[in-house]
């Protein structure tokens, strides 16, 4: 067995593992890890408890009676309702298109009778105009488009598959995947880099897409690499998932899998391309400034099915996990599926819920109920009990440095944190505020507690509100 | 569900197990190979010292913050931590009424009137050991032998008898309470390494420099890093936290400094020993130090493709 093997040889060179442990994490050293295992500079290694739902197959969810498609699933201008209350759609008919170039259209993921078009609470907390339908049940679909090979298509007609599936960054952040392959003309990618790194604690839904997804996968992350002009194709995989690099390399033929060290930020853009490549992306730049394009795992296996198949983004897999979740398991649902209909596919709860949050625990979204539905974005559902869900009291800083230590952007959190808390948005600026990735390591290891990443957030938030008064 | 009062707060959502108070629980409890060895060697007076030395620093504190109408935060351990520090950093005959004077006046002026933990910018103990060396000077200087309470030079002094290199090691040489057995500060320094509380940058720059310093001036250097409060300093004076550099370069800036100021002060000094000071001045320098060595930030300074 390939996996064991690796496991293996880790175990017997521990000593090797500690002298590289020492010089990455002590003595500031950017070593690339051990054993060919890379990693990037800082980070943290939190509880994982993947443990809950790493071995539980995706079970494909009935869709419920009704369904809700917020008209904001992505990074850029909501889409604009196509349908009105009373109309009759089909599964995979556009029911959102894109008012413009950055955004994604969105599609009815059941066939049925549009009840309303109205405002509904989103993940995000706020109130987003949805699109309510209340399912048929009879799973009608407009007819699709397949290519029987998918690989022959050009860069062009591959990209306009993807735009017209609505398919967005999955991994979290939602950036439309057309925009994202279509860099400025000047632009060389040398690297697609498919992001299976999945470091939130607790999530597993990209690892059972790996393990049971990997032929489209694979298929996925070459239509990216041609539709991005990449002529080189990198699956980044944390070491807690060899089972997942035995499951691809069966499939991968000349793509480059490469071990990633398990610890909190792997996935961060910025650290997988540091920790691959060892390219920084420039400040305020975005990857393809580094010949970078990244793309998570889910999205490779969508831009699949929409170019193979025709098919659009209707439907992702979501991890239902926690303490407080009775069986946490992974789910395979509709796009609008209400979280309270998850929480019953997955038991209920075993106790009253602290915090719901949607995503991870280290960047996800806390919940006010469980109301709001499942969009392109939402990779998990956590349910932390009373006491995990505690915000703990702050005290004074004592300039331990953790925090230093653990930025992966290599910044001074300490500081910065001050800054923001004493309204000097010009030294937050000079202190390369607009640089954090918000990834929470600092707010993760205060001793003291302190909400580090709070504070600088807001400082961010006031200086991107100063450079835009200034420009207009 | 509707009823149901869910928490509300920015990610992230988990944290870390380690606070503020269990570090300084960590302090203590590496401090213990330490005061087991003051006990061994000095008797009662180390007993007696850490006791009223802790005591003093944990009541003033309070007293301070009651009455600055502050709420009391004692319970942090920190207080304790200063009193139990400069305990052991006097002579084991130093009288009761002196540790709590000097216990007072560290926790009074080097902490509280900067606002309390976090905001002090030189070392507690070390202020109040600086007061009492300034004020007692006398007492001070006045070192015990091991065992025997019969008045000796420590191994430092000009014309002392030079101590043997197995003795300093274990302890069985006349100095302060808890500064004379370097295999009870390693012991404790190594559980502090392992808890993350001790940066390993600051105390390796202070042995680095201080023994490259005593090559320098033609010492022995393991006599030297063995000898008086060096290792006590580099291990639990040094890298306090509040009064140390923030930066990772930083904090080995600010280790070499140490160790270099010491032996300076060692060498040319008109005292025998000088880790108090050099560890007083660098915490002078460390806004300093921490301004000068800023990270390069992630993806400043490279190149666009």
């Amino acid at each position: 067995m390939h996996a064991g093997k690796l496991i293996l040889r880790k175990d017997k060179l521990i000593f090797h593992r500690i002298g590289t442990w020492y010089a990455c994490e002590h003595l500031g050293c950017e070593v690339k890890g051990y054993m060919g295992v890379k990693t990037f500079f800082g980070g943290i290694h939190p509880k994982y408890a993947k443990e809950l739902t790493a071995a539980s197959p995706i079970e494909v969810l009935q869709a419920p009676e009704t369904v809700v498609v917020p008209m904001v699933q992505h990074i850029g201008a909501p889409a604009v309702p196509t349908v009105k209350k009373g109309d009759e759609v089909l599964a995979g008919q556009v029911i959102g298109e894109a008012p413009q170039p950055v955004s994604a259209p969105v599609h009815a993921p059941v066939s049925g009778k549009v009840a309303a078009v109205t405002d509904r609470p989103h993940v995000n907390g706020r109130s987003v105009l949805s699109v309510v339908i209340e399912n048929d049940g009879q799973n009608r679909w407009v007819s699709l488009d397949p290519h029987p090979d998918p690989v022959q298509l050009s860069r062009e007609e591959i990209i306009a598959r993807i735009r017209a599936a609505g398919i967005v960054g999955m991994g979290g952040a939602g950036f439309p995947t057309a925009v994202k392959l279509t860099p400025p003309k000047n632009a060389v990618i040398h690297v697609l880099l498919i992001n299976g790194s999945e470091c939130e604690p607790y999530l597993t839904a990209d690892h059972r897409l790996m393990l049971e997804y990997a032929e489209d996968l694979i298929l996925g992350a070459k239509l990216l690499a041609k539709a991005c002009g990449a002529k080189k194709i990198i699956i980044g995989v944390e070491d807690n998932k060899v089972d997942a690099v035995a499951e691809l390399k069966k499939h991968a033929g000349a793509i480059e899998i490469v071990l990633l060290d398990t610890k909190y930020p792997q996935g961060g853009e910025k650290q997988l391309i540091k920790a691959v490549t060892g390219r920084e992306v420039p400040s305020n730049g975005l990857p393809f400034q580094a010949g970078v394009v990244v793309q998570n795992v889910a999205t490779a296996v969508a831009v699949a099915q929409a170019v193979r198949d025709g098919r659009p983004l209707v439907e992702r897999v979501v991890t239902v996990t926690g303490s407080a979740v009775r069986q946490p398991r992974n789910f395979l649902v509709p796009i609008g599926t209400p979280l309270q209909y998850l929480v019953e596919a997955a038991g209920g709860f075993t106790e009253e819920p602290g915090k719901v949050i949607v995503g991870g625990p280290m960047m996800g979204l806390p919940q006010y109920g469980l109301e709001a539905a499942v969009t392109k974005t939402v990779n998990g559902l956590l349910a932390l009990s009373r006491a995990e869900a505690v915000v703990p009291e702050p005290m004074p800083c004592i300039k331990c440095a953790r925090c230093v230590d653990v930025c992966p952007a290599y910044l001074l959190p300490l500081r910065l944190e001050a800054f923001g808390m004493h309204e000097m948005w010009d030294d937050a600026k000079d202190y390369g505020a607009l640089d954090c990735i918000e990834c929470g390591c600092c707010t993760y290891i205060c001793p003291s507690k302190r909400p580090l990443l709070q504070y600088i957030r807001v400082a961010k938030n006031q200086i991107i509100a100063a450079s835009r008064k200034q420009s207009s | 569900m509707e009823n149901v009062k869910l928490i509300i707060s920015p990610s992230p959502h988990v944290r870390d197990r380690d606070t503020t108070p269990r570090i300084m629980l960590d302090v203590l409890i590496s401090l213990v190979p330490v005061m087991v060895a003051a006990v061994y060697f000095f008797g009662f007076d180390a007993i007696r010292l850490v006791l009223f030395g802790g005591a003093a620093a944990v009541a003033t504190e309070a007293i301070f913050q009651r009455l600055r109408n502050k709420p009391i935060t004692v319970w942090d351990g920190s207080a304790l931590v200063t009193g139990v520090l400069l305990a052991l950093t006097v002579p084991p005959s130093l009288p009761t009424w002196m540790i709590i004077v000097g216990s007072a006046f560290g926790i009074a002026v080097g902490k509280q009137v900067f606002g309390g933990l976090g905001y002090n910018i030189f070392n507690p103990a070390l202020v109040g050991r600086a007061f009492l060396t300034a004020s007692f000077a006398g007492y001070m200087a006045k070192w015990t032998g091991p065992f025997d309470a019969v008045t000796r030079a420590t191994p430092l002094a000009v014309g002392a008898a030079r101590a043997s290199l197995p003795n300093l090691f274990f302890g069985s040489v006349a100095g302060s309470l808890g500064e004379t057995s370097a295999l009870a500060i390693l012991l404790g320094g190594i559980y502090l390494f392992y808890r993350g509380v001790l940066d390993h940058r600051i105390t390796l720059g202070v042995l680095a420099s201080a023994a490259v310093m005593s090559i320098l001036t033609g010492a022995n250097p393991v006599f030297e890093l063995l000898a008086g409060g060096l290792l006590f300093g580099a291990v639990f004076m040094a890298t306090d936290m509040v009064t140390s550099p923030y930066t990772p370069r930083g904090r080995w800036i600010f280790g070499l400094g140490v160790g270099f100021m010491v032996m300076l002060i060692r060498a040319w000094g008109s005292m025998p020993e000088g880790v108090t000071y050099a560890i007083l001045f660098m915490n002078a320098v460390t806004p300093l130090i921490n301004r000068w060595t800023r990270p390069r930030i992630y993806g400043q300074g490279v190149q666009r493709t």
